[in-house]
Parts: structure tokens; C-alpha cells; sequence
């Protein structure tokens, strides 16, 4: 592998770094590390703070935001009233007519926003919870949120007869109540991963059979609508759910930017961690606080989307092709799965409007076939 | 770690074989007594299942019935009912149970069910066509569509999961079972939620009851279950091997690609026959394996003969409290084994002892 090393400095690790560099053991040559794969070293002024970044994952994750744009720009032109992308930027850009600006900017830049803002919200948890457990099984289902958050939701719609503001209350209560409760339950000196997926499965499974039950006596026209609240929607967006959202989204950011590292840590057991010098169970609580928050205002605001948590990371790992889970590749990935599945449920069978739900979990698992099809042809 | 003690003892063998040998069969006969106390159990709540029901029926009555005397309303309802019903619990508990311990042995993930390989994702995408295109509208009807769909899920997940030179690692089949699942899920809950007629019977398919087995089943049914509990105690060696990670078990001699096709074959024959008899019954094959382990160790042999007693116990006693707490309605029995079993799973994995896998 370490051949020729001289027609491939890429391989090497860092591209020439200017000699004047001053290094702890006066006179030495600069050391050259190998970081086993291409990586780009930034340098404030000749000798301030660096930072390495490694080239494969951020040219994949340029090209997914790039994807990301074009499928918005895509979204917001089409549709019964089709515009050209050269109407939907200049909308954006305030010079369209007070036509394209009701259909651009009331109508569609709400929904692909929150597409956007719940599919990496769905991701960055999943990266949370796989860390967290170090299983690639993990999501937040395994502490019970979804299920919770389908029992509050039929509670309030097939029992109460709650509107959607009622129901939107029920399922985040629901989904917090369960969360708490598979906490409290797998809490024992430390939260530990196999007993928090032990617990989370018992407590999902008692929630489903309830769900299961609920469903089977209702009225065969509400339960079905309930079905398809369970599924996942972005049919009602709107900019009245949009801005809550995207508030609580854009106050997470420094939260998720602080817990980076203990999770990076964590990914390597407790043990790991803790030599580290990360004090594991506070991190471990506020990771699993801030994974439930951000599956429940993704919840709260189009129901309980599944897969997107479970596949983004995944994906995110295997197109990054890095060795863990990060949560701003998961949290890229998962907006591009949502954002694209939600333009094919809108537009595969229009004018039926299927239930995104339904398109992230086929498109999600396609996706995930085709890439480990593509490893074992490679292996 | 483990082989300190080991080499230990080699050096002085006559000092350290007798209290050695005399561990192992303290704690053979300890797994022995327990053994017997799951099988009175599960023999307890077999009678219980025949004795219970909405209908009072004396004990004489079902001995009468079951040695083929008599000929009143209560003795028919014994044979035409009860007795079918439970001995479809039987195998279908023994079914779900196995092929939860063996997929949990071949993956070593705690989190999955014998449903992972595509098992319940196939048989539900079956039933859905059937009840969309062919007009399949009865529980004797979905057998059909429920099995085969099982089986063409799991041929192309382990298709898809053992492709390249390392074969079919755990972790490529389980991913391979979710992504594949995944999409027959997503198809299934598109045709689910835009038709009313096959929402209606999916939501009943998929509640999960033995009241729908068909007395005809049952022939193929105990066919496929003793067919997989055969190669599922025949491989219980070999799952052994495994349990210490691939490298290991190679080491040891293990042939892994054909303990694997194996598993599958076993899981596909007993998780497929389960859920086309009673559909699809997702926390007995995930949580009986757990608790055998916790109370027997690692030993596979051992894991395996506790889950044949106690997966079936659970299901049966879980039918039985589902006929009799709302009577006379019924409480499907995929409904009811989560409330049983999941107290029992957590207080048990809240116990010092709960070994991860």
C-alpha cells in the first residue's frame, strides 16, 4: 500500500506544509502523519490553530448539499401550477410576481423546508442513538418515543376526537412519557446500552400491542386516517408549523455542536470514553435528551417518520466511507433521503398524495440494498 | 482472559479435575431440575388451555374428548376448538422461540427477531397482494400467500446479505433483512393505507391470533416446525462455535458459511410456518431467547431447550388470559404476549445477572 510514495503524496496525508513551521522539538523535519487516506490541513497564519479535514466525506457531503439544493429548487417548481427553476430563484430572490410568490413562498418553500429540517433532525438522532448503543439497530424507536408518540396520537384522535392541535399534544406527551419512562426503567448506577435496548423493546412492544388493539376496535374510517398519521406526512405543511420548527432546530445547533466529541468518544465504549476524560453518564443523558428532542418536534410536526433515522447514518457511514457514525454526514444524508422521498410521494401517483412514511421506508431500504450490493461487488 | 484458569489446571490435572467435573455436573443437574420444572409448567398451562375458555367444561369431559368418547356440544368444542387451538399454540410458540434463538446465536444482536431476515415483512407483503390482486379476504386464504412470501423474502435477503468473499457476515444479513423489509414494508403500507377493503383485513392479519389457524393446518404446520427444531438442535454446536465471533470460530473448525445457510434455512421453515398459521407474532421470539440465556449461560444447547419449553408456555398462557379477560370477546394473542412478557423482560434485565450477547 506505502509503495511508491513519491508519485502519491495524497496518499501520504498532509499536502506540503511550508517548512518554517515550527515544531516542539526544535529543527526537526515537520512529521508527516499518515492518516490513511487524503486529507486537507487548514492553517490560521504560519503557525495558529489547525484543522484536518478529511477529504472523502466533505467533497460527499458538498455533493449531497449540492443534490439537496437541486431537489429543493425541483420541489418548489413543481406541482399543478409548474414553474421553471429560473421562476423559483428569482421568487426566492424577491423579483417574482405576486402569482409565483403565493405558490413559491406560502405554498412550497414551507413544506421543503421542513423536509429538510426533519430529515436531518431524523438523522443527527440517529447518529445519536447508534453511537449511543453502538448497534446499527439503534434509533430512537429503542427508547419508545414513536411508539409513545402513536399512542398519544390515537389516544387523542380515536378516543377524545382531537383536532390536530390535540393530536400533535398527545403524541408529543406520549412520546416524552414513554422516553422517560424507558429511562427511568434502564437506569440502574448508569445508563447502560444493552439494558436501555432491553427495556425500550418491552415498553414498545406493550405501546404497539395497545396501538394494535386501539386500531382493530376503532371505526374502520378512523383508524385509517390515524394509520396515516402514523406513517409520517408533510400534506398539511405549512409555514405556521414551519417557524416553531425550524426556532427549536436552529436553538439545537450549539447543543449538538458541544456533544460532538462525547460522542465521537462514547462510539468506543464507556471505558474508552471516560479515559478520554469525558465524564460519560452526563453526556450519556444529555445525548439521549437532545436525541429524544429532536425526534419529538420532527414528530410533533409530521408525525412519526419512520426509517430515515435508522438508514441515514448508515448510508451516511458507507457514501462517507468513514469507519463512525458523524452526526452532521447523518444529519445531511437524512435530509436528502426526506426531502427526495417527500417529492416522490407528492408526484408518483399524483394527484393521489401518498404518506411520506411510506416513501422513506421503500426508497430508504432501496437505497441501503443498492449500497451493500455495491460493497460485497467491491470486497 | 479466560485462559489462564484453563492452562492452570492443565499443568496439575489431578489436583483440579475432580472439583472441575464436579462443578460442571452441579450446574448440569441445577439446568436438569429446571428443565423439568419449565416442562410441568408448559404441561400446566396446556391443560389450562383446554380447560379455560368462554365455555365451563369439566376436566372429565376433555379426557373424554380427547380419548375420542362422548358426543355433546362440549365435547365437539374440545375437538373442533380447544384442541386445535392449542396445539397450534404449541408450534407456534416452539416455532417463534427457536427461530428467535437461532437468529439471535447467528447475529449476535440483541435487538433481533426471527422477523429480521424478512420473515414478517415478506408474509405481509404476500397477504397484501393477495388481498389486492387475487381476492383473498379469509384467514385460511392468507396461509398460502403468508409462507410463500416468507420464503421469497429471505432467499433474496440472504441473496443480497451473502454476496462477496466474506459470505453472509451477521451484519450484512441483518442489514440486509431491514433494508430489503424495509421496502416490501414501504409497498405494503402504500397498498395498506389507499384501499379501505385491504387496510380492514391487514389491521386483523397483523394483530397476530391462533383463533384463525385453520384445523388443516395443522399437518404442515407440526411438518415445518419438526423439520427446523431438527436442524436447529443439530446445529447447536455449532452455534456455539460461533458465538465467539467469526475469527474464533473458524479457528475453531467451525465450517461458518454452512452453519449459516443453515440458520437460515431452520429460521425460514419455523419463523415462516408461525406466521402463516397465527401471523405475525413479533415478542415471543425476541424475548424467550433472552430469558433462557439469563437463566441457563451461554450455552447454546441449553438456551435452545429452555426456549422450546418456555416459548410456548408464554404464548399459550398469553392465549388463554386473551379469552378470558374481555369475555366473551377476545383479545388476539400478539396483543396480549407484550403485556405478559414485557414486565417479566424488564425486571429480569434490571437483575445484576442479564448477560449482553
Amino acid at each position: 500500500m506505502h509503495t511508491d510514495v513519491a508519485s502519491e503524496p495524497a496518499l501520504r496525508g498532509t499536502p506540503p506544509v511550508p517548512p518554517a513551521v515550527p515544531v516542539a522539538s526544535a529543527g526537526a523535519a515537520t512529521p508527516r502523519i499518515d492518516f490513511g487516506e487524503r486529507v486537507w490541513r487548514l492553517r490560521l497564519g504560519p503557525s495558529g490553530p489547525s484543522l484536518v479535514v478529511k477529504a472523502k466525506p466533505a467533497l460527499v457531503g458538498a455533493a449531497a448539499v449540492a443534490l439537496i439544493g437541486i431537489l429543493a429548487v425541483a420541489a418548489m417548481s413543481l406541482g399543478s401550477f409548474t414553474l421553471s427553476p429560473g421562476e423559483v430563484l428569482a421568487t426566492l430572490l424577491g423579483q417574482g410576481t405576486a402569482k409565483t410568490e403565493l405558490v413559491v413562498i406560502s405554498w412550497r418553500l414551507p413544506r421543503v423546508l421542513m423536509a429538510i429540517v426533519i430529515g436531518g433532525a431524523l438523522g443527527i438522532s440517529g447518529a445519536i442513538f447508534q453511537s449511543l448503543t453502538r448497534n446499527p439497530l439503534g434509533s430512537p424507536d429503542i427508547i419508545g418515543f414513536n411508539a409513545g408518540a402513536y399512542t398519544g396520537a390515537l389516544v387523542s384522535m380515536l378516543l377524545l376526537g382531537g383536532g390536530f392541535l390535540a393530536t400533535t399534544i398527545g403524541a408529543f406527551a406520549g412520546g416524552l412519557a414513554t422516553a422517560a419512562v424507558v429511562y427511568l426503567l434502564a437506569f440502574k448506577r448508569g445508563i447502560q446500552g444493552f439494558r436501555l435496548i432491553i427495556v425500550g423493546i418491552g415498553i414498545s412492544a406493550m405501546l404497539g400491542s395497545i396501538n394494535t388493539w386501539m386500531i382493530i376496535k376503532a371505526d374502520l374510517h378512523m383508524a385509517m386516517m390515524a394509520a396515516i398519521w402514523g406513517s409520517g406526512s408533510l400534506n398539511t405543511a405549512g409555514w405556521e408549523r414551519a417557524i416553531p420548527l425550524l426556532m427549536i432546530a436552529v436553538a439545537l445547533v450549539p447543543a449538538l455542536m458541544l456533544l460532538a466529541r462525547p460522542l465521537q468518544g462514547l462510539e468506543m465504549g464507556d471505558d474508552a470514553a471516560a479515559a478520554q476524560g469525558i465524564n460519560t453518564e452526563p453526556a450519556k443523558l444529555w445525548l439521549l435528551v437532545i436525541g429524544v428532542c429532536l425526534t419529538a418536534i420532527c414528530t410533533a410536526a409530521a408525525g412519526p417518520i419512520a426509517f430515515v433515522a435508522l438508514a441515514a447514518p448508515q448510508i451516511a457511514r458507507r457514501m462517507t466511507g468513514s469507519g463512525r457514525v458523524s452526526m452532521l454526514s447523518a444529519g445531511v444524508f437524512g435530509a436528502l433521503l426526506l426531502l427526495g422521498s417527500d417529492l416522490i410521494a407528492q408526484h408518483a401517483l399524483a394527484p393521489i398524495q401518498l404518506p411520506v412514511g411510506v416513501v422513506t421506508v421503500a426508497l430508504g431500504g432501496m437505497y441501503l440494498m443498492w449500497l451493500l450490493f455495491r460493497e460485497a461487488k467491491r470486497s | 482472559m479466560s485462559l489462564t484458569p484453563t492452562a492452570s489446571k492443565a499443568a496439575t490435572p489431578e489436583a483440579s479435575r475432580v472439583p472441575a467435573d464436579d462443578g460442571l455436573m452441579r450446574v448440569n443437574s441445577r439446568r436438569t431440575a429446571g428443565a423439568v420444572a419449565a416442562l410441568l409448567l408448559l404441561a400446566l398451562i396446556v391443560a389450562g388451555s383446554l380447560l379455560l375458555g368462554s365455555r365451563e367444561v369439566n376436566p372429565v369431559i376433555i379426557i373424554e374428548a380427547l380419548t375420542g368418547q362422548g358426543s355433546t356440544p362440549d365435547h365437539a368444542a374440545i375437538i373442533d376448538f380447544r384442541a386445535p387451538r392449542t396445539a397450534a399454540g404449541l408450534l407456534v410458540g416452539i416455532a417463534l422461540g427457536l427461530s428467535g434463538a437461532l437468529i439471535q446465536a447467528l447475529t449476535r444482536n440483541p435487538l433481533a427477531d426471527p422477523g429480521i431476515l424478512g420473515v414478517n415483512s415478506g408474509a405481509a407483503f404476500a397477504v397484501v397482494m393477495g388481498v389486492a390482486f387475487f381476492g383473498a379476504r379469509e384467514m385460511g386464504q392468507f396461509v398460502l400467500f403468508s409462507f410463500a412470501g416468507a420464503l421469497l423474502a429471505v432467499s433474496v435477503v440472504y441473496f443480497l446479505g451473502s454476496r462477496g468473499r466474506s459470505g453472509g457476515t451477521p451484519i450484512k444479513l441483518t442489514l440486509a433483512g431491514i433494508a430489503f423489509g424495509a421496502v416490501l414494508s414501504g409497498i405494503t403500507q402504500g397498498f395498506t393505507l389507499l384501499d379501505e377493503t385491504t387496510f380492514n383485513a391487514m389491521r386483523f392479519w397483523g394483530a397476530g391470533s391462533l383463533a384463525a389457524t385453520p384445523a388443516g393446518a395443522l399437518g404442515w404446520l407440526s411438518a415445518c416446525v419438526g423439520a427446523g427444531t431438527l436442524i436447529a438442535l443439530l446445529l447447536s454446536r455449532s452455534l456455539n462455535a460461533t458465538a465467539l465471533g467469526d475469527d474464533h470460530a473458524a479457528a475453531m473448525g467451525a465450517s461458518l458459511g454452512r452453519t449459516r445457510v443453515w440458520v437460515v434455512i431452520a429460521v425460514t421453515l419455523l419463523c415462516g410456518a408461525a406466521t402463516a398459521a397465527a401471523g405475525p407474532i413479533g415478542f415471543v421470539g425476541l424475548m424467550v431467547p433472552h430469558i433462557a440465556r439469563w437463566i441457563v449461560g451461554p450455552d447454546q444447547r441449553w438456551i435452545l431447550l429452555y426456549t422450546i419449553l418456555l416459548a410456548p408456555s408464554l404464548l399459550i398462557g398469553s392465549d388463554i388470559v386473551g379469552r378470558l379477560v374481555i369475555r366473551p370477546d377476545e383479545l388476539q394473542v400478539g396483543i396480549v404476549t407484550a403485556f405478559i412478557g414485557a414486565p417479566v423482560l424488564i425486571w429480569l434485565v434490571r437483575r445484576k445477572s442479564a448477560s449482553t450477547l
